[in-house]
């Protein structure tokens, strides 16, 4: 039988399947790491170590250091995660999404409000 | 025997419990939105339920992508929240329902659900925001059962796999020889995407058919796949699967009582529902 899955592209949009899911491993088990406070800490007082300790690799590595959100999804990572990592930098999801989308914040919110109408 | 009084079905975004937290439920920002569960509190006071069977999906609390179970059940005799990672402050413990969670267990693997249980299970936002919405003391006045739907790792379950669980857990339900008198909550949605350049997409005219068709129709949302989902309503706007399932457990005519839909509350088009299961 030949695998259901879909090779479909849905433009400007990550979809967090099998592929996804295991090129990012080694980078969500970090962010989920940071549901606790002692990690978030740990991370925050040696950035590198921690990384090493979870055996990212160097695309996961570099895409951490820039705090670069498409450099995460392309290096596997999963919304959800990463929403954890963006936490310990107060980042809420319109930052996030403001970096994604190349605009200010104030713009990202004025699309989303012209959604409604 | 135990009876479904109905659904209710709303968004959790996370920035709710924010709110919640910081008292802004009169906010210019918030108040669309908080204003849709005054109604809801007033129904719920009324038929006083006295279990909540939860369909929700686990962001990565309880759950990590070691173990990602399609469906899940709680069996535990208390269900706790804990730090998610961004600081929403955590909400008082839940109890379970140990007799309702194994008649619910026995009933869908015998109707062919191979369901994970979970004996212990930590309970993230999309759990105990809607309950903080509908019991805003969180004195919670229900036992409660998880049923957790994966919505974070592709495939999803498929829409129409989702409405027949529904109508499993809602068959098991009015076979549950206790009087109980049992409410579904299905919480997420409606349309949103975080990730991507595609980031802060919201589709109205797609929710609006959506939620009417939870009355007039309600297994339309069975024809999609799960990337036409993501297409239609975002890559977590896929979360209306746990609607869909709440909607499916109604056993009798599904009369609206109230709906509420607003954008935006943070990147989401929210929206909330109360549909009586009468007869």
């Amino acid at each position: 039988m030949n695998s259901p899955k879909s090779n479909r592209q849905i433009s400007g949009t990550t979809v967090f399947d099998g592929d996804a899911a295991r090129k990012g491993y080694a980078l969500n088990k970090m962010c989920y790491s940071f549901n606790a406070q002692a990690n978030r800490e740990e991370f925050l007082r040696d950035e590198d170590a921690y990384c090493a300790k979870f055996g990212l690799n160097e695309q996961q590595r570099a895409a951490i250091a820039h705090r670069n959100v498409l450099e995460l999804l392309e290096a596997g990572g999963n919304a959800y995660y990463l929403a954890k990592f963006g936490g310990i930098f107060g980042l809420d999801m319109q930052d996030i999404g403001a970096q994604q989308t190349g605009v200010t914040k104030d713009e990202f919110k004025a699309k989303l409000v012209a959604a409604g109408r | 025997m135990a009876k479904i009084v109905g659904s209710i079905t709303t968004s959790h975004v996370p920035a709710i419990g924010g709110a919640i937290a910081k008292k802004l439920q009169e906010d210019p920002y918030w108040k669309p939105f908080f204003d849709g569960f005054p109604p809801i509190r007033e129904w719920l006071a009324k038929v006083k339920p006295d279990v909540a069977v939860i369909v929700y999906n686990d962001h990565g609390l309880n759950f990590f992508l070691d173990k990602q179970p399609t469906f899940a059940i709680g069996a535990a005799p208390e269900y706790r929240n804990a730090d998610e990672g961004w600081g929403i402050p955590v909400v008082p413990s839940f109890a379970g329902d140990l007799d309702l969670s194994w008649h619910l267990i026995n009933c869908l693997i015998a109707d062919e659900f191979d369901i994970v249980t979970c004996q212990e299970m930590s309970v993230d936002h999309a759990f105990t925001l809607p309950m903080a919405l509908l019991w805003p003391d969180q004195k919670w006045p229900v036992r409660t059962v998880p049923v957790c739907v994966n919505t974070v790792q592709f495939p999803l379950p498929t829409a129409k796999r989702c409405y027949k669980l529904g109508q499993s857990i809602g068959r098991a339900i009015e076979s549950f020889d206790r009087d109980s008198r049992v409410l579904i909550i299905g919480t997420g949605g409606l349309s949103h995407q975080l990730e991507g350049k595609r980031a802060g997409f919201i589709n109205k005219q797609f929710d609006l058919q959506f939620m009417d068709s939870l009355i007039s129709n309600p297994t339309w949302a069975t024809q999609f796949s799960d990337l036409d989902l993501v297409e239609q309503a975002g890559t977590q706007g896929v979360e209306l699967l746990n609607w869909l399932v709440a909607r499916a457990c109604l056993t009798g005519r599904a009369s609206l009582k109230h709906s509420n839909f607003h954008i935006p509350i943070s990147n989401t088009a929210a929206a909330t529902m109360l549909i009586e299961n009468q007869g």
